[in-house]
């Protein structure tokens, strides 16, 4: 912690709440001193929590009060390049409510809402996540995909590289989750600035989205249908598409990293490229317990894939952020897919399960499964 | 005395390719090359407005793919030279970071001068030779290739060559824009324009400009992975001596990393790297550059000067 700070919060002079206030709005919030952080809060309470979803630290841990005002704090140590993401439980009599900073302006959006956001010392957002003047932005076009697998109609939206031709062959790559990939990853600007910058092949993106994906992405035998019978040969109707498996990849997160796997699992030598976040990897070693219901189905496939994982994809990344509780399977599920003859790479991130750290591998991953011209073209 | 070859900067935000063809006092039509943007060379609206005169498309990347059509033996053959060339490269790729990882080292040491500067020199040394060594070996695959195929005698190329020469003939300047260098340089030799080069005016920019340089070096010191060490790609057309073009410079490379800066100058000496982002302009008639504006060189100590005339 800074000495200012130090002094604002534990001197024995009379306390100053608005001092505290105005040095925050200085440094801004929380105060990152090195691998010190200081999360503060201003308000009238009986206790107050932070709230940070790292595993392997205590869930919630209790602000400390200055006495005599409504300032409240707590100090963490952070490992440089950090990324977190939390919110204060705040106590008052029987009511106990989940809110995020209000000092801190920083925030992470996700399905369920928005969490506030703590840069450790070191992390930058990067650079490639925001939109570039000079890039040419893609186009999206919408589907109406008829599936026997499901059932109906699936509603597909398709991202297509700036100046796209006919003439040209383009790899495909079929994101889970990809509206959601859309909206709190960042996908299109990160799509546009690395195709602009050629460190991405041409590329076209279909976005799918599923109504149930507790279910249909819990290594669900109709996605893998969907993805692979019905999803890949209307694509290529349409466009101009490689057809081979290695200008093929999936990319999906969490439960939508399990799908990835899982079709391609299904269907070898159909997706040569897999881009697996985080993925919900659920196993047993001995006996059937796992920690959802919904991760049954998950279970009833990786333990079956990790005794016989055959060679599904050709190339696979994997990444993971260390203060997952899901960093133990991913990790364990590395030296697996590299036994298998993949050309597999592995990438760990100070971060948490959440669409920001997703947005943050995308230029490692798709770079790498998808290699662009990148010293070749100056335009 | 040879025609003028002007280098420009990057032209899509700040187009300054009609100032420059004023300046050479050039009235009539221009034939463009636009072979380095691939399948997108036909899109030239833009050009054709900018210039706001006759515009010649020369269609290299087009012709090229019918000779590749019409003449299959050719083709495969062409292909195989690409194949030779691309494990050259990803020999010297590798080869490169572990003599550039070594050199980066020494130079990074602290210690002794009178010990280390001999080792320094050496170690960066031995990275110019491996460098020189791939220039060497990228021209001996070419030259072979040209020996055996004899591509200029070949009816279906000797036709097309024919065609962009009274194409050419018929305008008082090429324009070569950027795009892939490594597809612009193939189909600039291919259509025989390193002879045509030489004969007219030339006004480049980015991989275009990379193109009328002797030695073409890419780069990127940010890349998604791997160091991003700068490569000797091979030779151009060697219309403009003593300089290695950087087109997008401010951007591809960490030109705030004086130690980077350092060691590209002093790697690639006695060439000068001149940063060619955009508003530059670089005029030279012969071995002299007359009109200098926003090119900035990369020096040995690892500053980034504006140049002068």
């Amino acid at each position: 912690m800074t000495p200012e700070l130090r002094a604002l919060l534990t001197s024995e002079r009379p306390p100053d709440p608005d001092a505290v206030e105005r040095y925050v709005s200085e440094r801004g919030s929380p105060v990152v001193d090195g691998t010190s952080v200081t999360f503060l809060h201003r308000g009238e309470a009986d206790a107050v929590y932070l709230q940070h979803f790292i595993y392997g630290l205590p869930t919630a841990q209790p602000l400390h009060h200055v006495p005599g005002t409504d300032v409240w704090w707590i100090e963490i140590e952070l490992p440089r390049a950090s990324r977190i993401e939390y919110k204060f439980v705040v106590e008052r009599g029987r009511r106990k409510r989940l809110i995020r900073d209000r000092l801190n302006q920083n925030l992470a959006f996700d399905p369920f809402g928005a969490n506030s956001v703590c840069h450790g010392d070191g992390y930058v957002t990067p650079h490639w996540t925001l939109p570039d003047p000079e890039a040419r932005p893609g186009t999206i076009e919408t589907h109406e995909i008829a599936s026997e697998a499901y059932g109906g109609t699936r509603s597909v939206r398709v991202y297509l590289p700036a100046r796209m031709r006919p003439t040209r062959r383009y790899a495909l790559l079929v994101v889970l989750d990809g509206d959601d990939y859309m909206t709190y990853a960042r996908l299109q600007t990160v799509l546009d600035n690395l195709l602009h910058q050629n460190e991405v092949t041409q590329l076209v993106v279909a976005c799918t989205q599923s109504p149930d994906r507790m279910r249909e992405y819990a290594a669900n035998e109709a996605t893998a249908r969907f993805l692979a019978d019905e999803l890949v040969p209307y694509l290529e109707s349409v466009y101009p598409l490689r057809r081979t498996a290695a200008s093929r990849g999936l990319l999906g997160a969490s439960l939508g990293a399990v799908t990835a796997l899982h079709a391609a699992w299904r269907r070898p030598g159909t997706f040569g490229r897999l881009l697996l976040q985080s993925g919900s990897f659920a196993f047993t070693d001995i006996g059937r317990e796992v920690r959802s219901p919904v991760l049954e189905p998950v279970v009833d496939f990786v333990n079956p894939f990790r005794e016989n994982p055959g060679k599904p994809s050709e190339r696979v990344f994997v990444s993971c952020g260390v203060y997952e509780r899901l960093i133990y399977e991913n990790r364990s599920l590395v030296p697996l897919l590299q036994r298998t003859g993949m050309d597999v790479r592995f990438v760990e991130s100070r971060d948490g399960h959440n669409w920001e750290n997703w947005r943050d591998r995308l230029r490692e991953g798709l770079a790498w499964l998808f290699p662009g011209p990148l010293g070749l073209v100056y335009e | 005395m040879s025609p003028p070859v002007v280098l420009l900067g990057p032209q899509r935000l700040r187009p300054t390719l009609v100032e420059a063809v004023e300046e050479l006092g050039i009235a009539g039509g221009i034939a463009a090359i636009t072979a380095g943007w691939e399948e997108r060379e036909d899109e030239i609206d833009e050009l054709r407005a900018h210039l706001g005169r006759r515009v010649v498309n020369l269609q290299l990347h087009r012709r090229t793919e019918q000779i590749f059509v019409r003449d299959r033996e050719f083709f495969v053959a062409y292909r195989e030279r690409r194949v030779r060339l691309r494990e050259l490269q990803d020999v010297y790729r590798r080869r490169l970071a572990s003599t550039l990882d070594a050199a980066i080292d020494v130079l990074r040491r602290e210690g002794d001068p009178e010990v280390l500067d001999p080792e320094r020199e050496d170690a960066l040394e031995a990275v110019r030779r491996l460098d020189a060594r791939h220039l060497v070996r990228t021209a001996e695959i070419a030259a072979e290739f040209e020996a055996e195929w004899r591509p200029g005698e070949r009816e279906e190329i000797a036709r097309h060559r024919a065609e962009v020469r009274a194409l050419v003939a018929d305008c008082e300047a090429l324009a070569i824009a950027g795009g892939n260098v490594a597809v612009l340089v193939n189909r600039l030799r291919l259509h025989g324009i390193d002879a045509l080069v030489r004969t007219t005016p030339v006004l480049a920019w980015s991989a275009g400009a990379m193109a009328m340089t002797a030695t073409i070096v890419t780069y990127h010191d940010n890349p998604p992975q791997g160091p991003g060490y700068p490569e000797v790609f091979g030779a151009g057309l060697a219309r403009v001596a003593g300089v290695l073009a950087l087109p997008h410079a401010h951007r591809r490379l960490r030109l705030e990393d004086r130690f980077r800066v350092s060691l590209f100058a002093r790697r690639f000496a006695p060439l000068d790297p001149l940063a060619f982002d955009d508003g530059a302009h670089l005029h030279c008639t012969g071995p002299r550059c007359s009109r200098v504006e926003a090119v900035r060189r990369l020096t040995p100590e690892g500053d980034v000067l504006e140049e002068a005339a």
